[in-house]
């Protein structure tokens, strides 16, 4: 009777193995009418990333994690793991964002793996001119109306693309 | 001995070499004093990826005197580096931000006026450090009081603490309006930063006094109070200046002349 029982087991072991097995290959495939797989559009900027894709893609978070100690808490603001910078060349071309619509940059994978973003409860989805294109400094600081129009202006794709590094 | 003697004889004792050591030794006494002076000015222009020192504490001289009445270019400028709603302009004026304020006071005895500015005194025994609950709420290493919006919990026990009312909650949703360096968000508090992140870009001026310089008045005065050498710190000696509420004993890193 335990032998029976035993040989059950076996056998329903490798039935199970040999379905999860099937299944894990068919979902290399791609396939029609599945999930709908993100876009990942390629970034305004730039050749490449700060890390190899799949790295970035894995730890991208644990370089933003830290990062946002050391500048927040000491100051540091090296730009190569920055969020900033992230945005400066990701943000895409017809919004101008990472985050404003569906297949934006950040959304499009976060919304696919279900994982919610919450850097942009606080921090903006699009990039900002350098400080040589910032809208105050000493000269024009006092003109709040010219000050106001600006601020409130879009940014366009052009002046993304020119964003200095 | 003999090679005792030997040296002393290789010795050449010229008054050219003299001359040389005298040299040497002078350019030695340069060398000295000018990585002091170096010290300085990397502690100002610090590099990227250098941290922010406790040789260096930014620090405000306001002269009240210079303050004008109606002006409120130093508003403005604030609400315009750091990207907030001033009140006027809020939907909500009660809840509205307020990173500094313009203060307009009158002695009831004298009529005399007195305008000055009001923002995050920057203290160094800061009160809204010690009730933070979860730490959220630091001072950085140069003397910049802060609130780290990742830890901040909104508990607004900081606020409650703060004897000069200089820091507000977020009550809505800002909805992608915030700058790009300056992150701001619902549930958090936020206060003046001196302008942290000019100051990390190495501008060593603030919007504030930037704009108060620009619209003549010149009543904001920023700088390094550890540099014996800065303005700020030549001004504070020779001007009597108050702390406001001096009997906390907060040691402010604002100081105001004329009040």
């Amino acid at each position: 009777m335990a032998g029976k029982m035993k040989r059950l087991l076996a056998l329903g072991v490798v039935v199970l193995t040999t379905a999860a097995l099937a299944w894990a290959g068919s979902e290399d495939q791609p396939k029609a009418g599945g999930a709908p797989k993100p876009t990942i559009t390629k970034a305004v900027k730039g050749e490449h990333c700060v890390e190899p894709n799949d790295y970035m893609r894995r730890n991208h978070m644990k370089l933003l994690m830290h990062q946002r100690d050391e500048t927040v808490l000491e100051g540091v603001r090296t730009k190569k793991y920055s969020l900033k910078e992230c945005i400066n060349c990701h943000a895409s071309e017809k919004t101008g964002s990472v985050a404003a619509a569906k297949d934006d940059f950040c959304v499009s994978c976060h919304s696919y793996a279900a994982v919610k973003i919450d850097c942009f409860d606080c921090h903006s989805t699009k990039p900002q001119g350098s400080m040589a294109m910032h809208p105050l400094n000493a000269e024009t600081a006092h003109y709040s109306h010219q000050l106001a129009a600006r601020a409130n202006s879009k940014v366009s794709a052009e002046e993304m693309a020119g964003v200095a590094q | 001995m003999s090679e005792l003697k030997s040296m002393s004889d290789n010795t050449p004792s010229s008054p050219e070499r003299r001359r040389f050591i005298g040299a040497a030794t002078a350019t030695a006494a340069g060398l000295t004093i000018a990585p002091g002076v170096m010290l300085i000015e990397v502690a100002h222009g610090r590099s990227e990826e250098q941290a922010a020192s406790s040789a260096v504490r930014w620090g405000m001289l306001i002269d009240a005197t210079q303050c004008a009445t109606g002006c409120d270019d130093c508003v403005t400028a604030c609400s315009t580096e750091n990207g907030w709603t001033p009140v006027a302009k809020s939907q909500h004026p009660k809840q509205a931000p307020q990173w500094i304020r313009k203060l307009e006071l009158q002695d009831p005895l004298t009529q005399m006026e007195t305008n000055l500015p009001m923002m995050c005194q920057h203290c160094d025994e800061a009160p809204c450090v010690d009730v933070c609950p979860t730490g959220a709420s630091f001072k950085r290493a140069d003397g910049i009081v802060l609130v780290n919006r990742h830890t901040c919990i909104g508990c607004r026990y900081c606020m409650m603490a703060c004897p000069y009312k200089a820091r507000s909650l977020v009550h809505e949703p800002l909805n992608d309006t915030q700058k790009a360096d300056v992150p701001r968000g619902v549930g958090c508090v936020e206060a003046c930063t001196l302008c942290v992140q000019k100051i990390d870009r190495g501008d060593g001026n603030t919007a504030c006094a930037e704009a108060c310089t620009a619209a003549g008045h010149s009543a904001l005065l920023f700088g390094d109070m550890n540099d014996p050498e800065s303005e700020i710190s030549k001004r504070l000696r020779e001007l009597p200046t108050k702390q406001v509420r001096a009997d906390l004993n907060l040691n402010l890193g604002v100081r105001y002349h004329g009040i």
